[in-house]
């Protein structure tokens, strides 16, 4: 039984603002009947451009419902540019909170707003698909720009916790190594934004056994999940020079991996200074 | 004025019935001495795991030295599994269903990434196996077919002893998943030539943390829990005296109330079906409707998701389950639906009553009554199945 807060048990009691509204000014959808929630939120502004109704339908459980309530809420009296800057956080803080398997309402709630307000700019399809980028997760049709601003947004550190927000590695889970992946990039850039404490200092021996226990760990079987390898050559100070093996060596994006994926992990679990260097065989 | 309640999970869990109860309570405050024990104090523990026992035989007509109590269903069918593959290490191959319970489901999951050959059997949208699918899948190297006698979520009864038959004549172990199908439908071990039969007590009015795995006199087994001479050096741990002696009264008293279930529970089933197909919108049965449990309806209610109904029932007293992926945590809905390929517009809205003996006609009309409003309540938020809506005010 989820431990749902007041709030949310009230807006899915007594959801607020259901139905539809005759002529919106914005529609739009998030979600479809195969992934098991859906969302259509519509709404219409007065003269000086304020949200002066919405009205939303759900298909999903008890927390997509209050999340849609939620919004709806919130949004009216607001500008659009104030509405856009309304993140699922926000939703989820509106409601006293949601279960963290059930944050992906919260996201739902968000997206379809966007869509809303897309579609009152005027936006096509087209280029709000190009705006999402290309689908990671098939099963539940999530696309790698989305998750990347979900997990920058929420600070989202592992597969699991992506899964709650967007759903995306709910199914069949052959998306995850690119989820990973995915979090590596946000991981990576944000180490650079931020100024890391100073590492402690590692006897050489120990830097040795960490950077091959991470590897281990860490990012053999990632690569071993698409078919590919990588053997550890030589280290020389923070010199970390690595071939690729299977799959990888013939990859064409092996530059990538190794350089936001192989060496944020290395940054992360071992040293900040680590550079990583390819042989080629 | 308190809420009226309606417990309709029992296949989840069951009321433990008074009778269980009363026959317990001796055996932690009196009688709570270690029926293994030299002394005077293992005289009645002793006697009334011997009684319980024979009480269980006689439920599906076996013999009490084939009777081996456990913790749970769960740990039978481990035990069955494993203990079969265990003493036929030569034996590479499993055979199961696509729509077992994730104890028999996830163990043989993990078994076929741990060196076994595990064939999944598909059902047709009824929920049925095909059994030229089992004859052709059965080789020299299959050890064990584990299928599950009746299915929790839909209620389909499988022909087992057809399948016991055909499994047999090809020279590999029968188990059987009865943990649904046991104090519902009769059983007997004379008749089906199964091997292995696991049965929990919680889903037959005992209480929980008690099982039994039934294993035919003669078949080659290693214990899962390796201990004491316990249960016939079948499973190691002290008896668990007052559990055993509860799940013995529990199956007296199901033997009795068998019938009961085949008339009375399947008379209620069938009249909050049939009112639920009639009055609510776009309802539909899943599985097929003739071989099944007396008590079990599985629902789906189109255009509207199974956790928000749960809920909505739940404020009103209502206890229900469902097969909706919100309502497992995970984001898959139910595995044993999906396999009967019932389709998306179905599979996320279904809803499992389970009835048993202690429910009346008065909770029945109490669910149809509570029901109907709640389906039309969520179309009317819902997107979908708008056109069908207009049409049915």
């Amino acid at each position: 039984m989820w431990n749902y807060s007041d709030k949310v048990k009230d807006h899915f009691y007594n959801p607020r603002n259901v139905g539809e509204i005759e002529n919106p000014d914005g529609v739009g959808e998030e979600g479809s009947l195969a992934c098991g929630d859906s969302l259509r939120l519509m709404f219409k502004l007065d003269e000086q451009g304020r949200i002066k109704e919405a009205k939303f339908q759900t298909f999903g459980c008890g927390s997509a419902i209050a999340s849609a309530s939620a919004l709806t809420e919130m949004i009216i009296g607001k500008t659009l540019e104030e509405a856009e800057k309304i993140t699922n956080q926000d939703i989820a803080d509106y409601l006293g909170g949601l279960p963290i398997e059930k944050m992906h309402c919260s996201v739902m709630g968000r997206e379809a707003l966007e869509a809303a307000i897309a579609n009152y700019r005027g936006e096509d399809v087209e280029a709000l698909r190009a705006r999402k980028g290309k689908v990671v997760c098939e099963c539940f049709g999530v696309t790698d720009n989305e998750m990347v601003r979900v997990i920058k947004e929420n600070r989202l550190r592992t597969v699991e916790e992506v899964t709650h927000y967007t759903k995306a590695g709910g199914g069949c889970r052959r998306c995850h190594p690119q989820i990973e992946k995915l979090i590596a990039g946000v991981l990576g850039v944000e180490k650079q934004e931020v100024m890391r404490p100073l590492p402690k200092k590692l006897s050489n021996i120990q830097k040795i056994k960490l950077i091959e226990e991470t590897l281990e760990k860490e990012i053999k079987p990632m690569l071993r999940a698409d078919g590919g390898d990588i053997e550890l050559i030589d280290i020389e100070g923070n010199r970390v020079i690595v071939a690729l093996r299977g799959m990888c060596s013939a990859c064409p994006s092996s530059e990538f991996t190794l350089k936001k994926y192989v060496e944020a992990k290395l940054k992360e679990f071992v040293s900040d200074d680590i550079i990583i260097e390819e042989v080629k065989p | 004025m308190t809420q009226r309640t309606v417990y309709a999970d029992n296949n989840a869990t069951t009321q433990v019935a008074p009778e269980v109860v009363e026959a317990m309570m001796p055996f932690f405050t009196k009688h709570y001495g270690n029926p293994s024990s030299m002394h005077f104090m293992a005289i009645e523990p002793e006697k009334a795991v011997k009684q319980a026992r024979e009480q269980v035989a006689q439920l599906i007509n076996a013999d009490p030295s084939e009777i081996v109590f456990t913790s749970c269903g769960t740990e039978s069918d481990n035990a069955a599994i494993r203990g079969i593959l265990a003493a036929l290490p030569d034996k590479r191959h499993i055979i199961t269903t696509r729509v077992e319970h994730p104890a028999v489901r996830n163990l043989c999951q993990y078994l076929g990434k741990n060196g076994y050959r595990v064939t999944e059997l598909s059902v047709d949208k009824l929920g049925h196996i095909d059994l030229d699918e089992l004859r052709e899948t059965l080789d020299d190297d299959t050890a064990i077919v584990s299928i599950m006698w009746a299915n929790n979520e839909t209620g389909v009864i499988f022909p087992i002893a057809e399948l016991a038959e055909l499994v047999k004549s090809r020279g590999a172990l029968f188990h059987c998943d009865a943990v649904q199908a046991a104090g519902k439908l009769p059983i007997d071990v004379k008749k089906v030539p199964v091997d292995l039969i696991s049965i929990s007590g919680h889903k037959l009015h005992a209480p929980k943390g008690i099982g039994v795995l039934y294993i035919r006199k003669g078949t080659y087994f290693v214990p899962l829990l390796m201990g004491g001479h316990q249960e016939q050096g079948r499973r190691g741990g002290t008896e668990n005296v007052p559990y055993i002696v509860g799940l013995g009264k529990a199956a007296e008293l199901a033997r009795t109330y068998v019938r009961e279930e085949q008339h009375r529970v399947r008379m209620l089933r069938d009249r909050l079906e049939n009112e639920l197909l009639e009055k609510a919108l776009d309802a539909s049965v899943n599985g097929d409707r003739v071989n099944r449990l007396p008590n079990t309806t599985s629902i789906s209610f189109k255009y509207i998701e199974g956790e928000a109904i749960l809920l909505l029932l739940s404020a009103e007293g209502i206890a229900a389950s469902s097969g909706s992926a919100c309502t497992s945590g995970s984001l898959e809905p139910s595995h044993v639906l999906r396999a009967m390929g019932v389709p998306f517009t179905r599979v996320h809205g279904s809803v499992r009553f389970s009835l048993s003996r202690y429910n009346t006609e008065e909770d029945v009309s109490y669910i149809v009554e509570k029901m109907v409003p709640i389906v039309r309540r969520l179309r009317e938020i819902s997107p979908f199945g708008r056109e069908e809506l207009y049409a049915a005010k």
